[in-house]
């Protein structure tokens, strides 16, 4: 780069929510006319980041940031994302915020319409000035030749096909006149294949044109094709700045998911893996967010069962459509029964349970006291915990047989707490998740679905429930399936792992595989490369 | 001292200040000349009276379908069984319960219909509930005049038809729980046993019911339906159980009501019965969804008690009658202070 002072450097910048760190020391710079792919996964620190770069006042809120951003070698701080667009910075957002009964151009111009005076003003001020359709449609257009791509500027949002609104929004943040630095927050996420070439031009387009950007993607192959250099986050650190030169998708991923932990492959001797006890055969799940396609997969009796992937693929689906959770279709098979779908109580019935990813939502009863939590779903379903009165005529709460079984999981999770009849919203993130598991436990289940079991607790806390999972799956034989974004989790538990892309399973790998396998298959190169080498 | 600010906090200051204002009208009372062995008479019959109504908006809360204001509902479900009853003839014991037997059916199936309208309104029950009664009183007074009810001491005297506005219930059942096991000391103090037992049978048949499978069910269902639905209990089901255990409750309330006032009040009577049984319930400490018996017999107690003892205080005050003023002012500011007061719970 011919630029001694790059447009944009940010020096050791550190972020902490509640003690819990998610940035630290992160330095990189992004050269004038220059793009930046910055990847990593899931609560890599990305979104921190940028919301860093770009003052919203959650940062300020949770109470600042440590480090300096400097903006043409100046030091600069912004307040709230005003003062970034004042300073030339523009953001488009993973989801579109455009108004949809507006056409192209007036969203484009949104607040920064031109005007046009009238005689009111003279009376009334320039309040009463009219938009001068005009100017901003002419400005609309330059910022859409600029993209170099094909928009029409007269037509509705709402009737666009998604390609063009994400353009529209691209073209509204270079509609501003002092725009230098431009951050896309997963641009392509929502783009066709054709689509998202296109958005690659127009942002290499731009780059000539001297805007730096900041590219954040999941999507690898696009990384490498477009950036100048790369950035990859892992756990809140830079573990590589590199130029982009001679990348390959295979090196990004293992960066991406490699730690120095090596992953531990739980003993196989003494347990007793047997057949096939679960068959998904052609699964969907309509869950908002993590719809499930096409899932064939086949789980083994007494095995631990991972399942991984990147947010929003579909791995949460599965197990919430197999509890009938959410509408699914498609054949379940259990123990060689078919499952019916969309029956919770049929699949709690058959010997399944589920601790839910939603802890607070649908785990948990948070005003009731911990023993109904616990034992409130083997009363419903196996008829637990009730005494028969009046010769069976009438069956009642048996509230010494729920305190006894709580006071048991109590000990045996080492919950705090102040008793059985405490309340569960009382409890820390880490406790609630051990009743959540001791409830699924309480059930005495064949096979246990565990979503997201460490998501939002501390690390104490996590390796007690890694552990629990681990001494009942050995205890009691129970075969148990894990859902969780974490792979080094998933590795250090599981006998095999499944990765999920895009609703359906990428492949199973042995948790000591490559780490960088683990990566291509979350990151949906696994399947590029094979289509590639079929062609 | 710690004590006693547990207690405060346990039993909720304004119980406690409601309770002190009572007492302190029981002193107030025979300096101004109301007597207070009438006054204690008064307050236990209207308890008794009012209680098995509060009680019945309980199974509704607990299942999250909120305070049932469709109370009229029940209501009227116990008039078709009074009515009918006296119309079979039946009168003493077997009169009460025979409008209780006949009741039932008629609460069970209009509970039904009620659930099913409110498992398709999730969210909006209470207004909802509120027209559902609203609409129920005035189809019924269509009905009460068009039924084909025979009975002289019960239709329109000038047209041999048509059910009157009050019915007395002096030869069938009027009084018949009132006067059961009853105490009688003096000319102006009575105890009415055996009212009061029913009330204390009932409130211990739902605290049981609350303690059974499909009670915990229904108690989890209101805390929250995803954690039910998740542990393979039908979220619809519970609440339709819910609205019909209501709607019995109800049906029972109004008869053992109309026993003790000594008439039944048919065309508009039940419109408005629903809001003191809110008050009540809701001055007893319960919150949206979540009740106990010890709410609703507190929070009875206390609501008549003020309701009894105000009007007949401030007239002696102020001679001049003003008690039914009174009554309707406080009535409803009550339940304007516990709409206010009602707690929310967490999500």
């Amino acid at each position: 780069m011919p630029n001694d002072t790059p447009l944009l450097s940010l020096e050791g910048i550190s972020k902490d929510f509640y003690g819990n760190s998610v940035l630290a020391d992160v330095s990189f710079s992004v050269g004038k006319g220059q793009i930046v792919g910055l990847v990593g996964e899931n609560g890599a620190g990305k979104t921190t980041l940028m919301r860093i770069l770009f003052g919203m006042p959650v940062i300020a809120e949770t109470g600042g940031f440590g480090g300096s951003i400097k903006l043409d070698g100046q030091e600069v701080f912004f307040k709230s994302p005003f003062d970034a667009l004042d300073a030339g910075i523009g953001m488009v957002h993973q989801e579109f915020s455009l108004i949809p009964g507006f056409s192209t151009t007036e969203n484009i111009a949104l607040n920064r319409e031109a005007m046009k005076a009238n005689f009111a003003c003279d009376i009334f001020g320039d309040r009463m000035s009219v938009l001068d359709r005009v100017t901003m449609r002419g400005r609309a257009e330059k910022a859409i030749k600029r993209l170099g791509v094909k928009l029409d500027p007269d037509m509705l949002v709402s009737e666009m096909p998604v390609g063009h609104k994400q353009f529209t929004e691209i073209a509204r943040e270079i509609n501003r006149e002092n725009v230098k630095l431009l951050v896309l927050d997963e641009p392509t996420a929502v783009l066709t294949e054709s689509e998202a070439e296109i958005l690659l031009k127009s942002l290499r387009h731009l780059a000539d044109q001297g805007i730096s950007i900041i590219f954040i993607s999941h999507r690898l192959h696009e990384v490498t094709t477009l950036a100048d250099s790369i950035v990859v986050l892992r756990d809140g650190l830079v573990v590589k700045d590199t130029p982009a030169k001679g990348v390959s998708v295979r090196d990004i991923a293992s960066w991406m998911v490699g730690r120095s932990v090596e992953a531990k492959r739980t003993d196989r001797s003494g347990r007793d893996i047997g057949d096939e006890i679960l068959v998904f055969d052609k699964l969907w799940v309509d869950m908002p967010g993590e719809t499930v396609k096409d899932v064939n997969l086949s789980v083994r009796k007494g095995e631990i069962l991972g399942i991984g992937g990147l947010a929003g693929q579909g791995k949460l689906g599965i197990p919430n459509g197999v509890m009938g959770l959410y509408p699914a279709g498609g054949s379940v098979r259990f123990k060689g029964k078919d499952v019916p779908l969309n029956d919770p109580r049929r699949a709690l019935e058959l010997g399944m349970a589920f601790v839910s990813e939603d802890r607070r939502g649908v785990g948990l009863l948070l005003d009731e006291p911990l023993d109904w939590n616990i034992g409130f779903t083997a009363m419903q379903i196996r008829g637990d915990y009730l005494r028969s009165y009046l010769g069976g005529l009438v069956k009642l709460r048996d509230e010494e047989a729920l305190k006894k079984l709580s006071q048991e999981y109590i000990e045996l999770l080492s919950i705090k707490c102040t008793g059985a009849k405490q309340r569960a919203k009382e409890l820390s993130g880490g406790n609630q998740q051990k009743i959540c598991l001791a409830k699924a436990f309480a059930l005495k289940p064949t096979l246990l679905f565990v979503s997201e079991p460490t998501r939002g607790i501390d690390v104490g806390a996590k390796e007690l429930v890694l552990q629990s999972l681990r001494h009942y799956n050995r205890d009691f034989g129970t075969t148990i399936v894990m859902v969780s974004s974490e792979l080094e989790e998933l590795r250090s538990i599981c006998d095999r792992v499944a990765i999920v892309d895009e609703g359906s399973i990428a492949g199973i790998l042995l948790p000591d595989a490559d780490i960088s396998d683990f990566g291509l298959l979350m990151a949906g190169e696994a399947r590029k490369e094979a289509a590639d080498a079929k062609a | 001292m710690q004590k006693l600010k547990e207690f405060v906090t346990d039993f909720g200051l304004p119980r406690i200040i409601i309770f002190f204002f009572l007492i302190g009208l029981f002193v107030a009372a025979p300096f101004v000349g109301v007597r207070i062995d009438t006054s204690i008479s008064d307050v236990l019959n209207r308890f008794g009276q009012n209680a098995i109504l509060v009680l019945a908006l309980v199974p509704m809360v607990q299942s999250g379908c909120g305070l049932n204001f469709g109370l009229p509902v029940g209501i009227i479900a116990g008039l078709l069984g009074g009515t009918l009853a006296m119309q079979l003839g039946l009168s003493g014991w077997l009169g009460f319960a025979g409008a209780l037997a006949i009741s039932m059916p008629f609460a069970i199936l209009m509970g039904w219909l009620y659930g099913q309208l409110l498992n398709r309104v999730k969210g909006d029950e209470m207004t909802i509930a509120m027209y559902v009664g609203f609409s129920m009183v005035t189809f019924f007074s269509i009905l009460w005049l068009l039924l084909p009810y025979s009975n002289p001491t019960m239709v329109w005297g000038y047209a041999g038809q048509g059910l009157r506005t009050t019915i007395t219930l002096d030869n069938y059942w009027g009084q018949i729980l009132n006067n059961f096991l009853s105490v009688r000391i003096g000319e102006s103090f009575f105890i009415p046993t055996g009212m009061i037992l029913f009330v204390l049978l009932c409130a211990l048949i739902v605290y049981l019911f609350f303690r059974s499978k499909t009670g915990t069910a229904m108690t989890a269902v209101g805390s929250n339906p995803d954690f039910a639905r998740a542990g393979g209990v039908s979220v619809d089901k519970m609440r339709t159980i819910s609205v019909i255990v209501s709607t019995m409750l109800g049906a029972i309330g109004i008869l053992v009501y109309q026993q003790s006032y000594g008439f039944i009040q048919l065309y508009q009577g039940p419109l408005y019965m629903a809001f003191p049984a809110v008050a009540a319930l809701l001055i007893g400490g319960a919150s949206v969804n979540k009740a106990s018996m010890v709410n609703v017999l507190v929070g009875t107690l206390l609501f008549q008690g003020i309701l009894t003892m105000t009007p007949s205080v401030i007239n002696s005050v102020l001679k001049t009658d003003m008690s039914e003023v009174l009554r309707i002012v406080l009535s409803n500011g009550m339940i304007l202070y516990a709409l206010t007061r009602k707690t929310k719970v967490s999500k």
